[in-house]
């Protein structure tokens, strides 16, 4: 945030713990990101798969990294009460941003049966929050003994058709105390642009999302199963061409030739046309894109 | 049924309202029987411009058949005040376009026989938003049940859960409060619900 505040365009990675009983994949993630980016988002059980709880990574990758994280947290794993414990031990943990979201629903996820929680939605999380970190009381008002400093994430998505109830929404979650926007991924850069000037009247620093994609299968997953996101015909057919280069490395190559020729032109129309406050770049499992991604348009 | 002083207050801002009864399950709740309505226009006076008892109001041919004989009336009204269960209210919503406004915190849906095709409409959460959603119930419809929607899962105005199938319900609301111009509610927060109500009640006496 303070990046934020002194006016630089910043960048802000992803991790996401999966189905892991250790770290190591993590921390070697963003220790590869860690000259590129500001902060690193932790992802809370994405796609409502049951991952590893995106607290500790989120600590331990500020304790062993040196990198901030955004502490990703969904409403659909936790009630009130669980979501109070979990911000005053993040609060413990020295967690310095949080992210409010809903979550993908359940049925989406790999425990398609389990209950969904949603005693909050996000705009209510975000109220809690708010509650912990100005008032210092959790919901019903009850004290906190001890402070809760934290910044205050909110998602968006400039793909939602209609826009209207997406762009009023975020209003009203900014109105109660957003100190930041992180959106959904991008792939269309007018629609982006068309975006960040509707929620410009808010003047909550936001950071547009996007995705390079790592290989053909990830492109297509990520069009297929996404909800909310279609990748380009034009980029999924380029990287369906990189897919037929039989060898390993050059193949490596031709999709980071591809993601470059198409976000390095993407990064710096942001940069230099709209007031966004940066890039949060989902390239997970993908580090070795943001050098030369990076040395092209920063 | 809503304590009156949130029924005045719902009632407010409207200078004509049109009352409806149910016939069926309020009248034996006595909550929205042929009394309580009269009761109810006695109370909200000169602004009442009619009232009507619809056999059943939760089922649109009914409603269509019992307020034959009201339409001047419910056109000429601002607000449909129903004093049924959230069903009731949802489907007069629908069936006028109207504003319609819940009489009653639905707090449980009696047993009824079946005829062939149904919608989930109400899940008598014990506090009735109807006025709020523009007759469309977000804890219902919406798989989140958010009070603050839409979600992020919602695209071309269809819902994540069940393969974009199933609409969105808070792009019903947005598009039905658009209609009615009355946006200013859709960007209203609402706080977190009160579960303890319903929790704490699981004996009804009337």
């Amino acid at each position: 945030m303070k990046e934020i505040e002194k006016g630089n365009f910043v960048l802000t990675g992803e991790l996401e713990p999966e189905k892991v009983t250790d770290l190591e994949e993590i921390l070697v993630s963003a220790r590869a990101m860690k000259p590129y980016v500001v902060a690193a988002n932790v992802t809370d059980n994405p796609l409502a798969m049951a991952y590893m709880s995106s607290l500790i990574p989120s600590y331990v990758v500020q304790r062993d990294v040196g990198l901030e994280t955004v502490y990703q947290v969904v409403v659909r794993d936790r009630n009130r009460l669980a979501l109070t414990s979990d911000l005053l031990a993040a609060s413990y943990l020295g967690i310095k941003n949080v992210l409010a979201i809903s979550g993908d629903h359940t049925v989406l996820g790999d425990n398609k049966g389990g209950r969904a929680v949603y005693d909050l939605d996000s705009a209510q999380f975000v109220y809690l929050l708010k509650k912990m970190i100005d008032e210092g009381t959790d919901l019903e008002g009850n004290e906190i003994h001890g402070k809760v400093e934290m910044n205050v994430g909110i998602a968006a998505n400039p793909n939602a058709n209609p826009l209207d109830p997406e762009i009023l929404k975020i209003g009203r979650k900014v109105k109660i105390g957003s100190d930041f926007i992180q959106t959904q991924t991008m792939f269309d850069i007018d629609l982006t642009k068309e975006f960040l000037k509707e929620t410009e009247r808010f003047n909550c620093p936001t950071l547009v999302g996007i995705f390079p994609l790592k290989s053909f299968g990830i492109a297509d997953f990520f069009d297929k199963f996404i909800p909310g996101v279609s990748v380009p015909k034009h980029l999924l057919e380029a990287m369906a061409k990189c897919k037929e280069e039989p060898d390993k490395e050059k193949r490596k190559e031709l999709y980071d030739e591809v993601n470059i020729e198409f976000f390095s032109p993407f990064i710096k129309e942001i940069k230099k046309t709209t007031k966004a406050a940066g890039i949060h770049v989902m390239a997970v499992l993908y580090e070795r894109i943001l050098d030369p991604l990076l040395r092209e348009t920063m | 049924m809503k304590p009156f002083e949130e029924v005045q207050a719902m009632t407010e801002s409207y200078e004509k309202i049109f009352i409806v009864g149910c016939g069926t399950c309020s009248t034996s709740c006595q909550t929205g029987g042929e009394e309580q309505v009269s009761e109810m226009a006695d109370k909200l006076g000169d602004k009442v411009v009619g009232t009507a008892m619809v056999e059943e109001p939760c089922d649109i041919r009914i409603d269509r058949r019992d307020l034959k004989a009201h339409k001047a009336e419910i056109g000429e009204a601002d607000a449909i005040l129903v004093m049924s269960c959230g069903v009731g209210v949802q489907t007069l919503g629908d069936y006028t376009g109207k504003i319609v406004l819940p009489a009653s915190d639905t707090l449980f849906i009696g047993e009824t026989e079946r005829i062939g095709k149904f919608y989930d409409r109400c899940m008598a959460c014990g506090e009735c938003i109807l006025d709020e959603t523009g007759g469309i119930c977000p804890i219902t419809r919406c798989a989140k049940a958010l009070l603050n929607g839409p979600c992020g899962g919602q695209v071309d105005g269809k819902c994540e859960v069940g393969e974009y199938t199933h609409d969105c319900a808070w792009v019903l609301i947005y598009d039905r409060l658009k209609e009615q111009d009355r946006l200013d509610l859709f960007m209203k927060f609402r706080p977190p619900r009160d579960y303890s109500k319903k929790t704490l009640t699981t004996e009804h006496i009337f």
